[in-house]
């Protein structure tokens, strides 16, 4: 149950603050917002820095931030759905698709690897857009439609491979989620991941925050009546998003594949770590507030608690234990500042 | 907002507000369903066993009528499934084998259900917390220590314990006493309570509910400790069943996104206000009847979870079609 917010303007207005300063600083303050997380996200880097100084060297940094890529994505593509005001369940699921499928179809054929990545970005579109059709057309809410769709994906990996993933992924698919540009001074490697993630979250920011369509999104979610009035076409804007979140899923499992391997529970989980980081980067569920930098900053403040947990020797189970309270947390916190600033 | 049987009346008059909001169209549906199933199963050469069926469906469907109530009051419940398997761990942990420790064990789970309930719904109600957020966190809380503390089956239930989820009066299990009453008495809480009319509703709208003098927090908050409750008995049946419990059997047996499959199957709104637990029984029965049916025909596992996921949506996409006309175009 969202507090209703009434008082406040559906446009993502509390991320337009007025038409002061430049229009990169507007920008600035759009997709940033302002969320707590980055004191977070600062404070957990730096004890992770003081457990291990090697944490600060360009190589070990970016190999952290090349493991931290497919959840970026992923918090990125749910933000879209997520500020429309509707969820994507499916995700974690579409990434066990892209892995297993790719596996087969390429079968350690590198010739193959570039038609099927197309065939992959094909499948995902396909995804989004049946999600997308579903809840808007059909009228199903979107967490039964991407539940739906959890189910069908999984199984259907499942009954096509039957029962355990077979192919292999060859050296020029694997290479993206692994290696980079190597000989680059200073920082030696810059991994392919890292450039993917610094391109589709570049373009995932200025999306949301700088074009009409962004606009759209924040008033389909915030209020889908007053938008509808004013001109929105709401059903279609909330597909279009369902297809971004997918692709994204796409682009993560592709990365994912090369990083992790084959494994029928590559995505596993994924659905609910997304929607956790984009929630810690101060989205609302129930839509109409959100800002894409931060959404990518939960994310990368979840990786970064996980790698912190390890350098304290916790159990490993206890990371499921630590990401439940930080979100309630940080959820209970953004709650009582919006009540404070009424 | 239909709040099932508001002013009670006359036997008929309940009678059709019970065929109103509670989905009778479904009984309609779960009939046709376990004829064709029937059918289907006998034609191949298969025996029809009701008992089983139904013995089934009582791990899920007790859970899933708890579900119905958190839901109906626009709140949702994902940490079901924690909650199952930390009441089966417990109660095997706690009696170990010791039939003097049974009562101790049931105390001491139904306890740890009645605080995890509460801190669901204070969170949600007092911190503001949403409650897909608010469960989902206090479901890996629960997974994170729970796989921290245990990593196989723990301890044992005596066999007298057993008695629960094997034998019965004549020819009916106690499990399905349980599930009836369980149900009986949830459905009783919503027709002919203060408690379930205020549910109702907090559920159509919770501002509105607020301003017409109900107290909203209270509803929500006894919604999740019923709710939990109904976990621990789930729990408990499959404890029974399965000698002894471990951290997975609850995540395994997928009672989170099942039991809110069954309940949207059944004909409740997700969003709340509308529907009833007479629906989520029957939603609960037809995916019980279709696993027989799949079973019977041999249908390949993972098929099985394709036409589920269709089967789940398909439904949900007839129910948002026929409360279409009534509705303004547009949101």
């Amino acid at each position: 149950m969202a507090t209703p917010t009434p008082t406040t303007a559906p446009t993502g207005a509390r991320f337009e603050p007025g038409l002061t300063g430049s229009r990169w600083r507007r920008l600035g303050r759009a997709a940033v917002g302002s969320a707590p997380i980055f004191l977070v996200l600062a404070g957990v880097l730096v004890w992770i820095a003081i457990r291990n100084p090697n944490f600060t060297d360009p190589p070990v940094f970016l190999a952290f931030l090349k493991r931290a890529t497919p959840l970026m994505l992923l918090a990125a593509g749910q933000l879209f759905v997520i500020v429309a005001g509707e969820f994507d369940l499916s995700v974690g699921s579409l990434i066990t698709a892209v892995v297993v499928v790719a596996a087969r179809l390429i079968d350690d054929d590198p010739a193959r690897t570039w038609p099927v990545i197309a065939l992959l970005f094909g499948l995902g579109a396909l995804v989004g857009l049946v999600n997308g059709l579903v809840t808007t057309r059909l009228r199903v809410p979107s967490f039964i439609a991407t539940l739906g769709m959890l189910l069908v994906l999984e199984g259907a990996v499942l009954l096509w491979t039957g029962g355990a993933p077979r192919g292999g992924l060859p050296e020029n698919f694997r290479r993206y989620g692994r290696f980079g540009f190597e000989g680059v001074p200073v920082i030696e490697q810059v991994p392919y991941s890292v450039v993917v993630l610094a391109v589709a979250g570049a373009g995932a920011v200025l999306l949301m925050h700088r074009t009409t369509f962004g606009r759209q999104l924040f008033a389909a979610g915030g209020n889908p009546r007053a938008a509808h009035l004013s001109g929105v076409d709401v059903p279609l804007v909330r597909t279009v998003a369902f297809v971004l979140s997918a692709t994204m899923a796409t682009l993560a499992g592709i990365l994912l594949g090369g990083f992790a391997g084959v494994s029928q529970d590559a995505g596993e989980g994924y659905e609910f770590q997304a929607i956790s980081a984009v929630v810690l980067g101060g989205a609302a569920l129930g839509g109409g507030r959100g800002s894409m930098v931060a959404a990518m900053a939960g994310a990368l403040t979840l990786e970064a608690l996980f790698t912190l947990l390890n350098l304290l020797g916790l159990p490993k189970p206890l990371r499921d234990a630590v990401q439940g309270a930080i979100i309630i947390g940080a959820v209970a916190y953004a709650a009582y500042r919006l009540r404070r600033s009424r | 907002m239909i709040a099932a049987g508001a002013t009670p009346g006359r036997a008929g008059r309940a009678w059709r507000g019970v065929a109103a909001s509670d989905g009778a169209p479904i009984y309609g549906v779960l009939a046709l369903v376990a004829l064709v199933s029937w059918t289907a199963i006998i034609a191949t050469g298969g025996q029809v066993n009701v008992t089983t069926t139904l013995i089934r469906s009582v791990a899920l469907g007790m859970v899933a009528v708890g579900q119905t109530l958190v839901i109906l009051g626009g709140s949702l419940d994902l940490s079901v499934a924690y909650q199952v398997s930390v009441t089966a761990v417990m109660a095997s942990h706690v009696m170990q084998g010791d039939p003097d420790r049974m009562l101790l064990g049931v105390a001491a789970t139904v306890a740890i259900g009645i605080g995890i309930g509460l801190a669901n719904g204070l969170i949600i109600t007092g911190l503001r917390v949403n409650p897909f957020i608010t469960t989902l966190g206090t479901g890996l809380i629960m997974r994170g220590v729970l796989n921290a503390s245990f990593d196989n089956f723990a301890g044992e239930v005596p066999r007298e314990f057993q008695t629960l989820g094997y034998d019965g009066i004549g020819p009916i299990p106690y499990a399905l006493l349980l599930f009836a009453g369980v149900t009986l008495v949830v459905w009783a809480l919503l027709k002919y309570t203060r408690f379930g009319h205020h549910l109702y509703a907090v559920g159509g709208g919770e501002e509105t509910a607020r301003l017409s003098g109900v107290r909203s927090a209270r509803a929500i908050v006894g919604a999740h400790v019923l709710c939990s409750l109904t976990a621990v008995l789930t729990g408990l049946f499959i404890v029974s069943r399965l000698r002894a419990g471990a951290p997975w059997v609850g995540p395994d047996g997928n009672y989170d996104l099942e039991s809110i499959a069954a309940v949207v199957l059944g004909g409740t709104a997700l969003a709340g206000g509308r529907g009833g637990v007479l629906g989520t029984v029957a939603g609960v029965l037809i995916l019980a009847l279709l696993d027989n049916v799949f079973n019977a025909l041999e249908v390949n596992t993972f098929l099985k979870q394709v036409l589920r996921g269709v089967i789940i949506v398909a439904a949900v996409a007839a129910y948002a079609r026929r409360a279409r006309p009534r509705r303004a175009r547009g949101a």
